[in-house]
C-alpha cells in the first residue's frame, strides 16, 4: 500500500490486516508514556480544504504518538487564499521534505489527483461525496469489538445517503467483511445508481430498525443541501430520525453509532446520545489507532502493499 | 506482494529447512526448570519478579518459565507479553509489523523484570525491548532469560539466563518451540 484513497481499492485481505493490528496500537494510548518511537524523523502534512474538527486532531494525535511530526496547513490562513492551485500548494509542502499527505477536499477525486503530483504518500481524509476510508475502518473496527465477527449481522445506515462519503466507504467494508447493510433515507437522499450497490434500501425505519444488529446514523449535511431535497427537517426527523421512543424500542446491545458532529434534534434526538448503547465516544477513541495503524503501514512498515492476513511466520531468526 | 510475504522472503526469512535437532521436549523442559531454578536463587524469591516474553517468539518460554517457577517457590510471579514493532531500529530497511499488543500487568517502578526471548542472535530485538519496558516505569532490574544464545551480537547485549549456548553460522537459522529446538536454514 502507497497510499489509502478509497476503501474499493483494499483488498478483504488488507482490510482485516488492518483491524488484526489495530488493537497494538490503540494499547500504545493506554501506555504512562503514550508515544512510540516508529515514525521518528517522518514529517505528515494535514491539508485540509475543508472544516474539520475530530479527523484532523484524529490524524494528528495518531501521528504525534507514533513520533511523526506534523504540519497543519490551514487553508483559512494560508497562500489559498491568494489563489493558490492545489497543485502549487501540493508542490510546495512536498519540497519541504514530507512524508505523507492527509488531505480533505470538498471535490471528489484531489487526493487521487495528488498522487500524481507528490512522492509523499497520500492519505484521503474525506474527498467529496466520495469516500472517507479511514472512517469506515474505524467504524468496522468500533462495531467487531461490540458485535464480534460482522459476518451476517445486520447494519442499517440512515440518513442523507447520497451525499455521504461515510456512507460509501462503509458500505464498501462492511459488506467485504460479510455484514448486510440496508440503507434507510427518503428516495431523494439515495444516489440515482443505488441499484448498482451491494445492499437493501428501505424507506420505513421502525421496520427496518427491528431486525438490526447496529445502526449508523449519519448527518444531514445542510452544507450540501442547495437543492430542496427533503420538505422539511421536522418531517425528516418524524420520519427518519431516531427519536427517543425508536431508541427506547431498541434492544440495549444494539449499538447505535454516528461520524459526528451530530445535529441533535434531526438525526439523532437530543437525549439519545446519552444512552450507554451510542459508542460515538468510542468511534473517536478507536479513529486515533486506525489511523496510526495506517501511517504506519504506509510510512513504517516498509511500504509497498498492505499484507495479507497470512499466518505469522512459525520461525524467527 | 504482502507484508507478511515480503517478510518471509529472503533475506528476512523463508521456509525454515530444519537440518538437526538439537533439543529435544525433554531436554528444553530441564532447561526451562534449572533456569526458573537460577531465577530464583539469583533474586533470593521471587518477590518483585515479573515475566515478560518477547512478542511472539518468546510469550511461550515465559508462559512455561512461570509454570516452573510456580512449581518451585508455590506462586506464580505477574506475567505479561511487549511487542517490540515500534521500538525497532530497522523500520524502514525491512518490513516491520506489530505482531499481537503489548501487555503488562503490574506496575514495573521497583520490580525486577525477567524479559524472555526464544533466540538471542544480534540484540536488536533486546534492545528495542528495553526501549519499550521504559513507557511502562522504571523496573529496579531487567535480566534476560534465552532458549537459545546462538551468538553474532551487534550490541553489547548479554544474557542472564540461556537455555542452551548453540554455535551457528550468520547463515543459519534456528527454530525454538517447546517440543524441539532445531538448527537449519531458510530456503526461499
Amino acid at each position: 500500500m502507497n497510499h489509502l484513497l478509497s476503501i474499493d481499492e483494499l483488498s478483504e485481505a488488507d482490510l482485516r490486516e488492518v483491524l488484526r493490528i489495530t488493537p497494538t496500537f490503540a494499547e500504545v494510548a493506554q501506555r504512562r508514556i503514550a508515544k512510540v518511537p516508529a515514525l521518528r524523523g517522518q514529517t505528515v502534512a494535514l491539508l485540509f480544504y475543508e472544516d474539520s474538527t475530530r479527523t484532523r486532531l484524529s490524524f494528528e494525535v495518531a501521528a504525534k504518538r507514533l513520533s511523526a511530526d506534523t504540519l497543519n496547513v490551514s487553508v483559512k490562513t494560508s497562500s489559498v487564499n491568494k489563489g493558490e492551485s492545489l497543485r502549487d500548494t501540493a508542490e510546495t509542502i512536498e519540497a519541504m521534505g514530507i512524508d505523507a499527505v492527509v488531505v480533505r477536499h470538498r471535490s471528489s477525486g484531489v487526493p487521487w489527483q495528488l498522487t500524481k503530483w507528490v512522492d509523499a504518500a497520500v492519505v484521503n481524509a474525506g474527498d467529496g461525496w466520495h469516500q472517507h476510508p479511514t472512517q469506515a475502518l474505524l467504524d468496522c473496527f468500533t462495531l467487531q469489538q461490540k458485535l464480534g465477527d460482522l459476518s451476517g449481522s445486520h447494519i442499517l445506515m440512515v440518513g442523507d445517503i447520497k451525499h455521504s462519503r461515510v456512507a460509501r466507504s462503509n458500505v464498501s467494508a462492511l459488506t467485504m467483511l460479510g455484514a448486510e447493510v440496508t440503507l434507510v433515507a427518503p428516495p431523494t437522499l439515495l444516489p440515482p445508481a443505488i441499484h448498482t450497490w451491494p445492499v437493501r434500501t428501505s424507506h420505513d425505519l421502525d421496520k427496518a430498525l427491528a431486525t438490526a444488529d447496529g445502526v449508523y446514523l449519519l448527518r444531514m449535511q445542510s452544507e450540501r443541501q442547495n437543492e430542496a431535497l427533503i420538505p422539511d427537517l421536522r418531517e425528516y426527523t418524524t420520519l427518519y430520525g431516531l427519536t427517543a421512543e425508536r431508541a427506547a424500542k431498541l434492544d440495549p446491545t444494539v449499538p447505535i453509532m454516528h461520524p459526528g458532529p451530530m445535529n441533535r434534534g434531526v438525526e439523532i434526538a437530543a437525549d439519545v446520545p446519552d444512552l450507554d448503547q451510542v459508542i460515538v465516544v468510542d468511534q473517536v477513541r478507536n479513529g486515533v489507532a486506525v489511523r496510526m495503524a495506517v501511517l504506519f503501514l504506509l510510512l513504517g512498515s516498509g511500504g509497498s502493499d498492505l499484507p495479507p492476513n497470512a499466518a505469522p511466520q512459525a520461525v524467527l531468526v | 506482494m504482502g507484508e507478511r510475504e515480503r517478510r518471509g522472503a529472503p533475506p528476512f526469512g523463508g521456509n525454515f529447512v530444519s537440518r538437526a535437532e538439537v533439543m529435544d521436549a525433554d531436554q528444553i523442559r530441564r532447561a526451562v526448570k534449572r533456569m526458573a531454578h537460577e531465577i530464583v536463587e539469583r533474586n533470593g524469591g521471587l518477590a518483585n519478579v515479573v515475566i515478560i516474553g518477547l512478542q511472539t517468539g518468546g510469550v511461550e518460554p515465559a508462559i512455561h518459565l512461570a509454570e516452573a517457577l510456580e512449581a518451585i517457590e508455590g506462586s506464580r510471579p505477574p506475567l505479561g507479553t511487549v511487542d517490540v514493532a515500534f521500538h525497532r531500529d530497522d523500520i524502514g530497511l525491512r518490513p516491520v509489523l506489530p505482531e499481537a499488543p503489548t501487555d503488562i500487568p503490574v506496575e514495573l517502578n521497583g520490580m525486577t523484570v525477567v524479559l524472555v526471548d526464544d533466540v538471542l542472535f544480534t540484540g536488536r530485538t533486546v534492545r528495542a525491548a528495553l526501549d519499550a519496558l521504559n513507557d511502562f516505569g522504571r523496573p529496579q532490574a531487567v535480566q534476560l532469560a534465552v532458549m537459545i544464545d546462538r551468538g553474532h551480537r551487534e550490541l553489547p547485549v548479554r544474557a542472564d539466563y540461556v537455555g542452551k549456548n548453540l554455535p551457528t553460522s550468520r547463515a543459519e537459522a534456528v527454530s525454538v518451540t517447546m517440543q524441539s529446538v532445531e538448527i537449519g536454514e531458510m530456503v526461499k
